[in-house]
């Protein structure tokens, strides 16, 4: 009996052998490693002081093989397996599809169910610790540009054991970019040694007009009598100059970014000013619950996210159209059902939209619920465009402020192009005179105002990547809307696009004197007072069809 | 929709548990929960006011206090501050509530206070604020400035090595408050004047470019640099999205904030937010019996797993328990009497250890700092050796240093002073 029980046991072991025995051989041959291995272990259970020594001991067992394994715990991805401690990589897809994968060998396990993992946990002592030696590795032996990331890095920290790399690094660097990182990085640390007067010359040549943040910083602690204090009259005057270069290109990039803020807040002005620019500068008509066309433009941005969660990076260009449609019908809508009844009547037109845009603001919290709802933003729309140091401009403005022109230029193009828009015109000119010419009044006033509550949903589209979507989204932009469209000269579309570029680009060159707060008021009072010189706005129409 | 059916459905239950009780003939002891239920606070609001329905739930299931059942009178201030008062006043001469659980933001408390004070009442009030408050009909079990924004200050001076400041807020009185707070503060900690930046945006602002890129160029000076941040509600998505579009990190410039909780991340991408921080008494994600316990009785009670716990909704089953032992304790609901047993109570935290009553009507509890996480939970990474006692008045403003809260005779008042040996009547 005893032996027949010996004889089980045997075969279960030796067929789990079988089992786990491929596994090592191809998938973790890191693990393996006699010395790393323990170390690996107690990752999924040191406490976070301990962590700290955790990783430098593993960088050094593992060397350069650990680079994924820290890449993988740097971004929060690296987890174990609650029964075997074993680490595995676990990611999650925009439209939110989990893959657990092997930390080394990235082969994907579809064995282990990515419930059970436990995440090892880390902060932001690790993560710094973590991102030096990332960059540590990278800087041997990763690709261009995060050779050049990891020399960057390494600036602000110019310590024994980073020198050590970068000396190493120069050597066999072939791209001129890397190279001048790294040499900066190595001249920033001879202008600190002791090193004769011609090579902190020859450092200080180096370092002119580079507009990297700590190269600027060192400048400027030698010229800090608190400071590092230069006493050598040469190598002061050399930084004094590489120093003036440095703040000169600064102060003119500095403008460049805030002419930037301008023209990007300009954009948003722009998009949530011209759907009214046609709704009430052509049409005539005081539509409060203009807002709340945005508002149903973002909500169909999130609606449309819903419904396809795998593709999150295409759901713009199907929102685009979506919001269209939405918005635009809505608008339809309501001209059909209650401004055309008040047509003529100004402050019951403005009443009315009011109450609308009550009524669906209510309906959006009853259906979506009274919190924000999450519109995710595409890779593509996410981070930013790094020209230098100092001036870089982020992709979703910079993409937002060619949107907008886009789409003014669409509706120029409709008004003055097509047979629609020609009826719009001649409409709004002469009510009876086009009627009498057979334009069917009627029908021209509900395609207006379609289209412009459409634009106002492409609009909501673009604004669900900036702001939060809620409710309350329309109500934030209708004064806006409302004082661009006015100070452009109402009926105008290029005023609009003028005003709208304009109160942005002064609202953001106030903002750093004043705040944000005082800004908009100044904004707002300067208005009103050119309003009163110029009651017509910047471009009033001309001739008859002004009166 | 569902928050109806929900609210009949405590009704109901309360209902049930009265005509259980009902059979001893004694009289319900009434509880005002005073929580807007519409409007903008509501999105915070509704939750502490079922927080407070399940904690008069459980406390008739275990016979109620005194033997006698309570019940609870919901009423909604639609988050209109005048309203706050109006409420209070129907809640304390129509209702006749021995007690009211309620407010959120400091407007609309000070807007109960006078009522408060006139009628009688108690109020137990769950938020953290900026202080320099103290009433006798009101017990604080939020955190006041010294149980938040001065240990978080601490933590990145000592542990994070911050040199330079960056105090941003929305524009209103807790911001206004605490940065001047702060700013005093971080002046007797010998930071110079250059080295602190303070600026203000109005609600729900969201065009943050020039700002972060301010701060981002304040930061860049050599010395670390922080973020304090009193930016309230839904202001703070569009904030941290441009802070990660600008590639800032939290390695690079960490954002420490005051008004950012478990609620206010659930439903947002907080994967840009990973390594930023909030500083409170309370975190979801801390691992004792009694959280575990606590959050698990609050899922059955709402019926959704999916729903977080936070700050204010520890800080309102601390009121509570304190007020269902200092009544057992004085033996009545009278305010007076309930007020002095008030004093000393003491009742176990969920993140562990025991929760004091003081005698400024303050609390001592424990401080903790947590980073957030991609999940939008947070990790403890830092917290006080022992409990914090609340400081009702600031020790480092001007004209509020020499000012303590004293209920106990023979002080006896909100604001004494301790120069002049007066009490200068009763808070502002």
């Amino acid at each position: 009996m005893r032996i027949f029980l010996l004889l089980i046991c045997c075969f279960v072991f030796s067929t789990a052998a079988a089992q786990q025995a491929p596994e090592i051989d191809q998938a973790e041959p890191v693990d393996d490693n006699a010395e790393l291995s323990p170390l690996l272990l107690e990752l999924t259970d040191a406490n976070l002081r301990r962590m700290l020594s955790l990783v430098t001991e593993i960088e050094q067992a593992g060397g350069r093989m650990v680079l994924p394994l820290l890449t993988a715990m740097q971004d929060g991805a690296l987890y174990y397996q609650a029964d075997s401690r074993k680490l595995v990589e676990r990611r999650e897809s925009d439209g939110g599809r989990v893959t657990v994968s092997d930390v080394f060998s990235g082969v994907e396990r579809n064995d282990v169910d990515p419930e059970s993992l436990e995440q090892v946990r880390i902060n932001n002592r690790l993560r710094a610790v973590l991102q030096a030696t990332i960059a540590r590795i990278r800087l041997l032996q990763g690709s261009d540009a995060e050779r050049a990331q990891a020399a960057q890095i390494m600036l602000s920290n110019l310590d024994e054991e980073n020198l050590v790399v970068l000396n190493e690094a120069i050597v066999n660097e072939q791209v001129p970019a890397v190279a001048d990182m790294i040499n900066v990085a190595l001249a920033m640390n001879v202008l600190v040694t002791d090193a004769p007067q011609d090579e902190r010359l020859a450092a200080v040549a180096t370092l002119h007009g580079n507009l990297e943040g700590p190269v600027r910083n060192l400048l400027r602690s030698f010229m800090d009598e608190l400071g590092r204090n230069e006493q050598d009259p040469e190598v002061r005057a050399a930084i004094e100059s590489a120093l003036a270069s440095i703040e000169r290109k600064v102060r003119f990039y500095e403008l460049m970014e805030q002419a930037f803020y301008g023209l990007s807040l300009g954009s948003v002005l722009l998009l949530a000013a011209i759907g009214l620019a046609v709704t009430f500068g052509v049409m005539g008509v005081i539509n409060m619950a203009h807002g709340e066309m945005l508002m149903l433009g973002a909500y169909t941005t999130y609606v449309v996210q819903l419904l396809m969660p795998e593709f999150i990076n295409y759901s713009l260009w199907v929102a685009i159209p979506a919001a269209f449609m939405v918005s635009g019908l809505v608008g339809m809508f309501i001209q059909r059902f209650v401004i055309r009844y008040l047509n003529g009547r100004p402050l019951e037109t403005l009443l009315a939209t009011f109450g609308i845009s009550l009524i669906l603001q209510q309906a959006v919290r009853t259906i979506f619920s009274p919190l924000n709802r999450l519109v995710v933003s595409p890779d593509w729309m996410s981070g930013s465009w790094d020209i230098n140091p100092v001036l870089s401009l982020t992709n979703n403005r910079l993409f937002i402020l060619l949107f907008s022109i886009i789409v003014f230029v669409i509706l120029l193009w409709i008004l003055k192009k097509t047979s629609l828009g020609l009826q719009v015109r001649a409409v709004s000119q002469n009510r009876d005179m086009a009627k009498a010419m057979g334009i069917r009044t009627d029908w021209v006033d509900a395609m207006t105002f379609g289209l412009g509550s459409g634009i106002a949903g492409i609009a909501g589209v673009a604004l669900s990547q900036l702001t939060n979507v809620g409710p309350n989204l329309g109500q934030d932009y209708i004064i806006d809307s409302f004082m661009v469209v006015v100070f452009g000269g109402v009926g105008n579309l290029w005023g609009t696009l003028v005003g709208a570029f304009s109160l942005g680009v002064a609202n953001k060159f106030m903002e750093p004197a004043t705040g944000a707060v005082l800004a908009k008021i100044i904004t707002l009072v300067f208005i009103i007072l050119f309003i009163q010189i110029r009651p017509k706005g910047l471009f009033p129409q001309k001739g008859r069809a002004a009166e | 929709m569902r928050n109806t059916s929900f609210m009949s459905r405590s009704i109901l239950t309360a209902a049930a548990c009265l005509f259980s009780l009902g059979v001893h003939a004694q009289e319900p002891i009434k509880v005002g929960v005073l929580h807007s239920l519409s409007g903008t606070m509501a999105i915070s609001e509704t939750t502490l006011k079922d927080t407070v329905l399940m904690m008069v739930e459980e406390q008739n299931s275990k016979g109620g206090v005194l033997g006698r059942p309570l019940e609870a009178v919901v009423v909604d201030p639609a988050s209109d501050w005048p309203l706050f008062a109006e409420r209070t006043r129907q809640l304390l001469s129509q209702d006749d509530v021995d007690v009211i659980f309620g407010a959120w933001t400091s407007v609309s408390r000070k807007a109960m206070l006078p009522v408060l004070e006139e009628l009688n009442g108690l109020l137990f009030y769950p938020v953290q604020y900026e202080g320099e408050e103290s009433s006798k009909n009101i017990f604080y079990t939020g955190a006041a400035p010294n149980q938040q924004a001065i240990p978080a200050v601490d933590y990145l001076m000592n542990d994070l090595g911050i040199e330079r400041w960056v105090l941003a807020g929305t524009d209103y009185v807790y911001p206004r408050t605490t940065n001047r707070i702060l700013e005093a503060y971080l002046k007797a900690q010998g930071v110079a004047d250059e080295d602190i930046m303070i600026n203000y945006t109005p609600f729900s602002h969201s065009d943050w470019q020039s700002i972060v890129s301010d701060i981002s160029r304040f930061g860049s000076a050599g010395k670390a640099t922080a973020v304090v941040s009193t930016i309230n509600g839904d202001a703070n998505v569009p904030f941290y999205r441009e802070l990660g579009n600008q590639g800032i990190s939290s390695l690079d410039i960490p954002v420490i904030a005051f008004s950012v909780g478990e609620e206010e991340l659930s439903g947002i991408d907080a994967r840009p937010l990973v390594g930023h921080m909030a500083a409170w008494n309370y975190f979801q994600s801390v691992d004792t019996d009694a959280n575990t316990d606590f959050i698990a009785r609050w899922h059955d009670f709402i019926g959704n797993t999916d729903r977080v716990t936070n700050d204010p909704m520890e800080a309102t089953y601390i009121g509570f328990n304190m007020w269902v032992k200092a009544v057992e304790k004085a033996g009545t609901t009278d305010v007076d009497a309930v007020e002095q047993a008030m004093i000393g109570i003491e009742t176990p935290n969920l993140t562990g250890g025991m929760a004091v009553m003081n005698k400024n009507h303050h609390l001592s509890k424990p401080v903790l700092i947590g980073e957030i996480q991609s999940d939008g939970q947070f990790q403890v990474v830092w917290e006080t050796d022992g409990v914090v006692p609340g400081d009702a008045w600031s020790d480092y403003l001007e004209g509020s240093k020499d000012l303590i809260s004293d209920w106990t005779d023979p002080i006896r008042c909100g604001n004494y002073n301790t120069v002049t040996g007066t009490c200068s009547g009763q808070s502002n």
